[in-house]
């Protein structure tokens, strides 16, 4: 039997998605479907003030006159909204809870993913092991938050997005939709009419986050969406590094995530706001179940000098359909955006950023990293424009792809609009594919076809990775190879 | 060390080796010279197990063990080495990153203990100053922007490196000048041991003033058509392959 066929039938037989369980735990669901009753519903269980559901109700109202879109390079049949939960939680009391609390079922989910969710296991941890903070958050609520007595002290907020609306309404007040407004796109409104928990950050002046901060999202109840907002802002000088993780049980249907997600900076600040994407991306073989991964994610580079790092490392899903961007209004503010898009068996991907300079002496850098394998499809789709106003902004762009195997397709769509004579684009493409050649080279110096792909692989990404903060991108490294199991045949 | 008896093997339709057989004992040198499109290329990829080749009748084994059955990574975990005609560009990968890879990988197929990063290291010092390469190439992505005499040394490099039984040098002597011909003949001698056996396949005789083979066969049309010594590379320089391909 060729070597490839073994392979191929080898790892077929291993069980490739390794965070499909499923939490037996007490749930309540809103009923089925969407209305405004539903919208309210949501508002209630949070107990949301008055002002945050006519927020809420207004978008529901723009929701309904909006179509959904569908331009991307994505298929899938039509999503029938009133065919899903648009709440779902673990019976447990409302709002911030000490770990005694939580359901031992939801920690031991957290233990089996490897999210630290008791502060002393951290500062317990192994020397030299990373610390920061988590928001662990479980379909439609905020289980946990740790760290956040330390990252008081030094006057940063770090608490689940209800809780912010219950205890800093005048920051959510100021910010939230300023970035993204309601009515922005389909799903970003949809999100608006009923977001459910997600995280609040605030950085103040000057101050510089002492740890990583992150959120992981777990959707575990079947037939439920989740729609999570998450909000952030580093004030004058601060600074603040911020993870996202995300993982779901395998199950048949199609749950959408609709997530949006807000970053602000004023004058100096940074954030660098970094993603690992593995949702259920469905079977490898009939493409069935996964999530459809619809997130509207920007930055307001408000502030002048002020600076935003987008990096993503996006392996699952069904569909994803996202573009982390940056407005750069600020004077000589920075974007960036890093990624690695991986798509294996019958996943589809469109995703790409977007670089809006308006103010002058603006910069922004984009680099991209396709992987297409399987029968999947992978499109890089960006968008860099100048506004009259942006004299001297200046873009590099790189975006190159690798095919695996002759079944897969790769797609860049590029938009460049310069509308000052004083800006500097620049775009490189490229496209190969994974040659037998160099597999039979890296083989005969003594590595398995797998361990062979996963080299030459890392080697393409490897751009991308460094930019992940340290402690995950070892992780990331391997979820990329996890990820591209069987893929050569 | 290397048998090979009655090999035919086929690339596609195409029928390449027709009946191939060769003894190469441990610590010989053989020499493997013929025309363009006589099968050369394709010992070479036969013997370390790319896809694509496909072995129709015949053995060749290793101390007698059967090659043909193994995947290319087991061939090369038991000590085959093929210096390539064309290396390949490895892009984000240093090239000290591969071997160290390449070798810790080879070790745990053998059951040994990976090397340690300062063995490794001093190892690589001592063969990069045998070869006379600026160590800081190792840094480099494997291959990447090499001028052919610089990837041809790199070859040398990693086969010093990895310490193979068995020496398979794909003409390794094409786009080298003379000053890089003599160095990487050096690095090859060096190689030369009793327990060791190496194919040498050339197109010219040249290379085989530095590197002298205990035997030279002229591989015509798919099959050994002479065996000779030293001298026979000489006569086939002066008068060419086309006695051996008519007669084939």
């Amino acid at each position: 039997m060729p070597a490839v066929k073994k392979t191929v039938d080898s790892v077929e037989a291993l069980e490739r998605y390794q965070h499909g369980f499923i939490t037996s735990v007490d749930q309540e669901f809103a009923p089925k479907g969407l209305s405004a009753d539903i919208v309210r519903f949501i508002s209630a269980k949070k107990q949301e003030p008055e002002w945050m559901l006519e927020w809420r109700l207004a978008a529901y109202e723009r929701w309904l006159a909006m179509d959904e879109p569908d331009w991307a390079k994505v298929n899938y049949p039509k999503i029938d909204y009133q065919d899903s939960y648009y709440y779902a939680a673990p019976k447990e009391k409302i709002g911030p809870m000490s770990l005694d609390e939580v359901d031992p079922e939801i920690l031991a989910t957290y233990a089996k993913l490897g999210i630290p969710l008791r502060e002393q296991e951290v500062l317990a941890g192994v020397q030299g092991a990373p610390k920061y903070a988590v928001d662990a958050v479980f379909d439609s609520v905020s289980v946990v938050t740790t760290f956040k007595k330390e990252l008081a002290a030094v006057g940063v907020i770090f608490c689940s997005f209800s809780e912010a609306v219950r205890e800093h309404p005048e920051l959510v007040k100021k910010y939230l939709g300023t970035v993204v407004p309601a009515s922005d796109n389909y799903f970003a409104c949809l999100n608006s009419a009923v977001f459910s928990d997600g995280s609040f950050v605030y950085v103040p002046p000057g101050v510089r986050c002492p740890m990583e901060l992150s959120t992981y999202f777990r959707i575990n109840a079947a037939e439920s969406g989740q729609f999570e907002r998450t909000l952030i802002i580093a004030d004058k000088g601060a600074y603040v590094s911020y993870l996202e993780g995300c993982t779901a049980p395998m199950r048949d249907e199609n749950q959408l995530h609709a997530a949006v997600v807000e970053l602000v900076t004023l004058d100096d600040a940074e954030i660098k706001y970094s993603t690992v994407q593995n949702w259920y991306p469905g079977d490898p073989e009939t493409g069935k179940g996964g999530i459809y991964n619809f997130v509207t994610k920007r930055a307001d580079c408000r502030g002048d000098r002020s600076k935003v790092s987008w990096t993503q490392v996006e392996t699952g899903s069904a569909i994803t359909w996202k573009y982390p961007s940056c407005v750069l209004r600020g004077k000589d503010s920075v974007g960036e955006f890093y990624s690695i898009a991986i798509t294996n068996g019958r996943q589809q991907a469109d995703t790409g950023t977007k670089m809006i300079h308006l103010g002058e002496g603006t910069r922004s850098r984009i680099i991209s990293k396709g992987i297409s394998a399987g029968r999947s499809s992978n499109t890089y789709r960006g968008l860099v424009s100048a506004h009259p106003k942006a004299k001297g902004a200046r873009n590099f762009t790189q975006c190159d792809s690798l095919l695996i195997g002759k079944t897969c397709a790769a797609h860049t769509v590029p938009y460049i609009e310069a509308r000052n004579g004083q800006s500097v684009f620049e775009h490189e493409a490229t496209t190969t594919r994974l040659s037998d050649d160099q597999l039979f080279y890296v083989m005969q110096r003594g590595l398995s076809q797998e361990e062979a792909v996963q080299l030459l692989v890392n080697g393409f990404v490897k751009d991308v990775l460094q930019e992940l903060p340290m402690e995950f991108a070892v992780e990331a490294q391997k979820l990329v190879a996890i990820s591209l199991e069987g893929s050569v045949g | 060390m290397l048998s090979i008896k009655n090999l035919h093997a086929r690339v596609e339709a195409a029928e390449i080796l027709k009946g191939l057989s060769l003894e190469l004992p441990a610590g010989e040198v053989h020499a493997i010279m013929g025309p363009n499109g006589a099968g050369k290329s394709t010992l070479s990829y036969v013997l370390t197990g790319r896809q694509g080749y496909e072995v129709t009748d015949g053995t060749a084994t290793l101390d007698g063990e059967d090659l043909l059955s193994l995947e290319a990574n087991e061939r090369a975990a038991r000590g085959v080495f093929l210096s390539f005609q064309y290396p390949l560009e490895i892009p984000g990968v240093p090239a000290m990153t591969f071997l160290r890879t390449a070798m810790n990988a080879q070790h745990k197929a053998r059951g040994e203990p990976e090397i340690s990063a300062t063995d490794f290291l001093k190892r690589a010092r001592e063969v990069a100053g045998q070869l006379k390469m600026d160590f800081d190439m190792l840094k480099r992505p494997l291959n990447v922007g090499f001028s052919g005499g610089e990837k041809k040394r790199m070859e040398i490099f990693q086969m010093a490196m990895l310490s193979p039984r068995l020496l398979i040098l794909d003409e390794t002597d094409s786009g080298l000048d003379i000053d890089a011909l003599k160095i990487v003949a050096d690095g090859v001698n060096a190689l030369r041991s009793p327990d060791r056996a190496m194919l040498v396949i050339t197109h010219y005789q040249r290379l085989l003033d530095y590197i002298r083979p205990d035997k030279v066969h002229v591989l015509a049309a798919g099959r050994i058509a002479a065996t000779g010594g030293p001298e026979l590379a000489h006569e086939l320089e002066r008068e060419g392959y086309d006695k051996y391909a008519r007669a084939a």
